[in-house]
């Protein structure tokens, strides 16, 4: 993935998703990106690594505390709390409400149903049973060869996680094979704060537009304009007030960048709205 | 630009519709947002009852507001926040909350054994490749001995060899030593997990069209109808049975089952019919998951009756009794007719 700033609306389609709620709204979801997943991944790898490792420490203090030394339940311990790891760490916590792993949740990640439906219990037991081949077989053959047939295998394993590993690097919603079986994908889960309107300042003070000097722009510059004075950046807001001046031939007093930037969002906005009103979205200056 | 000169001077102490919409219902949406914090971090008990009940009605005019949003306000920064915080408080609204205890109930109430029924055509086939892999090896076994190791690996044989004596197979069935049963509990675990891997194996790679899974199911027979030969060359059939059958019923069946949901889906994916791939392939994935839910815990109990019932229970008579009453159990317990929500429980 390229670092360069696309367009927003270059990318946004890409991940966004129709999601009609039973009420009738899309949504629009956002489905989570592959390094966004990968990361929520290593992260529950690394718990159950460390879940482990305790789990690892108790048995050998068992075993050498004495008290215990002469029966077999650390080992049986083991065993059992590493298959029930491997098994059903994903399960267990993907069934409970948030539908999220620990990873998943720092990431701002869970999973939903691909047909807006409820998430069912099969569907969770579906997707994390297919880890057992996408990942931890071939890693199994990995480390279990010495010998030059094991080496093959190994080789042989490496191959096949590669497939499994960039699968959802192959398809439009970043599906992951278990994703694909169990109808499931995995959105992000947004926290996005009540940004303040920027159409409350009373314009008392401001300066009129005429109707043709509102008719320059439509929606999708009103929206770069509040992008621009959310930012607030001097430079940006000093360029965009120039260039918004001489496209509306602007003679009016003379007023800071900022405050005129304001006024004729708030007249721009009002104009916008008023046709919204009328059933006329304006998409952008090119729109008639 | 000539046309208009009308200013919008005279207006602009009037607030904007879109500004008078956000400012009536702002409060409900932070309350809303304060509410879902709480549930979504687990503190439920933070939660009173008004407020449980609220969550849904401030949902519904949180998801009214932003379908008027989009169509009559251009604020884009409330548009975004809206979509955030329906989607939340969508997942929370409809959400599964059954909690893990009532799923587990209808699991095993009905959810298990219709998945079971459903996959009866599955279950057949998986069985007659396990048969037909254990007869194969039986007769090849028979045949020439020397087949014997390439069927069963050191680790599970055991020194259970064509070469060993009727005394020594003898002495493998029944066990009396104590020291050697703790050994052994450790063994039945260790030969549960690696049981129920191979189970989930088993599934799992049926996606790829059926085939590694029958491989899988058709070596399970050939390992099976190796050892029994072994066996029965040494007059020791019988015996055998009993002391694989006590666990096998149930072990095996497990891996059938598991078998029967991996071909399940090879077929979805395979022959899609009617639906998209796609879409076959995940009602399917979600069927043959609910058979394969109930499959772990099978391999649990035949792991129990492994290392515990068949060290205590020596007698021939009662393993094969023990063995007679699992398959009715589970005959019972699958077959039972449950069209019905709630029909009764084996």
């Amino acid at each position: 993935m390229s670092t360069t700033a696309k367009p927003a609306a270059a990318r946004e389609p890409g991940r966004t998703r129709r999601f009609v709620t039973p009420e009738g709204v899309d949504l629009r979801l956002t489905l989570g990106e592959a390094s966004e997943r990968a990361a929520a991944f290593l992260i529950d790898l690394l718990v159950m690594v460390a879940i482990l490792t305790a789990i690892t420490i108790l048995c050998w203090a068992m075993l050498t505390g004495g008290r215990h030394a002469d029966l077999p339940l650390p080992a049986i311990i083991w065993l059992l709390s590493f298959f029930l790891l491997r098994s059903f760490y994903f399960t267990v916590f993907e069934l409970r409400p948030s539908n999220a792993t620990p990873g998943k949740r720092l990431m701002g990640l869970r999973v939903a149903a691909r047909d807006g439906g409820r998430l069912g219990a099969d569907a969770i037991f579906a997707r994390n049973l297919m880890r057992e081949v996408e990942i931890f077989l071939p890693v199994t053959m990995f480390f279990a060869g010495d010998d030059q047939v094991s080496g093959w295998i190994a080789a042989a394993g490496l191959v096949w996680t590669g497939i499994f590993l960039f699968f959802p690097l192959f398809n439009r919603d970043r599906l992951r094979v278990g994703d694909l079986l169990a109808g499931t994908w995995v959105v992000k889960l947004p926290r996005r704060a009540l940004l303040a309107d920027l159409a409350t300042t009373p314009a008392a003070a401001g300066p009129g537009f005429t109707t043709g000097q509102l008719r320059a722009y439509g929606v999708k510059e009103l929206q770069v304009l509040e992008t621009v004075l959310r930012q607030n950046r001097d430079a940006t807001v000093r360029e965009v007030a120039e260039r918004i001046r001489r496209k509306i031939d602007w003679h009016g007093e003379a007023m800071p960048d900022a405050a005129f930037l304001q006024a004729y969002y708030l007249a721009l906005r009002r104009e916008l709205e008023g046709k919204l009103l009328f059933g006329k979205r304006r998409r952008d200056k090119h729109d008639t | 630009m000539s046309d208009a000169t009308v200013s919008d001077a005279p207006l602009r102490d009037i607030p904007l519709r879109s500004h008078r919409f956000r400012r009536e219902r702002e409060a409900e949406w932070q309350r809303l947002e304060a509410l879902l914090k709480l549930a979504e971090s687990g503190r439920w008990g933070r939660l009173s009852d008004d407020d449980l009940l609220a969550i849904p009605v401030l949902y519904r005019s949180a998801i009214s507001a932003l379908s008027i949003a989009r169509a009559t306000s251009l604020d884009q920064g409330l548009v975004r926040y809206l979509e955030a915080l329906c989607t939340r408080a969508y997942f929370f609204v409809y959400g599964g909350r059954a909690s893990l205890g009532e799923r587990l109930g209808h699991f095993f109430a009905r959810g298990w054994a219709r998945a079971v029924q459903g996959l009866w055509r599955e279950l057949l086939a998986a069985f007659l490749i396990t048969l037909l892999g254990a007869v194969v090896a039986y007769a090849m076994v028979q045949a020439d001995p020397d087949w014997y190791r390439s069927f069963v690996p050191m680790g599970l044989a055991g020194g259970r060899d064509p070469d060993a004596t009727a005394q020594y197979l003898r002495g493998t069935l029944y066990d009396e030593d104590k020291t050697a049963a703790d050994a052994l509990s450790v063994f039945a675990t260790y030969l549960f997990t690696h049981n129920a891997r191979i189970a989930i194996m088993t599934f799992a790679l049926g996606f790829a069209f059926c085939l590694p899974t029958a491989l899988l199911l058709a070596y399970n027979g050939a390992v099976l109808g190796a050892m029994v030969a072994v066996f029965v060359r040494k007059d020791l059939g019988f015996e055998l049975g009993g002391w694989l059958l006590i666990h096998g019923v149930t072990e095996l069946l497990a891996i059938i089952l598991a078998g029967a949901a991996g071909l399940r889906i090879g077929l979805a994916v395979a022959f899609p019919g009617a639906e998209s791939r796609l879409h076959s392939a995940s009602l399917a994935g979600r069927q043959a998951a609910t058979a394969m839910g109930g499959v772990v815990l099978m391999l649990v109990l035949a792991g129990l009756l492994e290392g515990f019932g068949r060290q205590m229970i020596q007698s021939d008579l009662w393993r094969y009794a023990i063995a007679g009453s699992t398959a009715a159990f589970w005959a019972l317990y699958f077959g039972w007719p449950r069209k019905a929500a709630g029909a009764g429980d084996a």
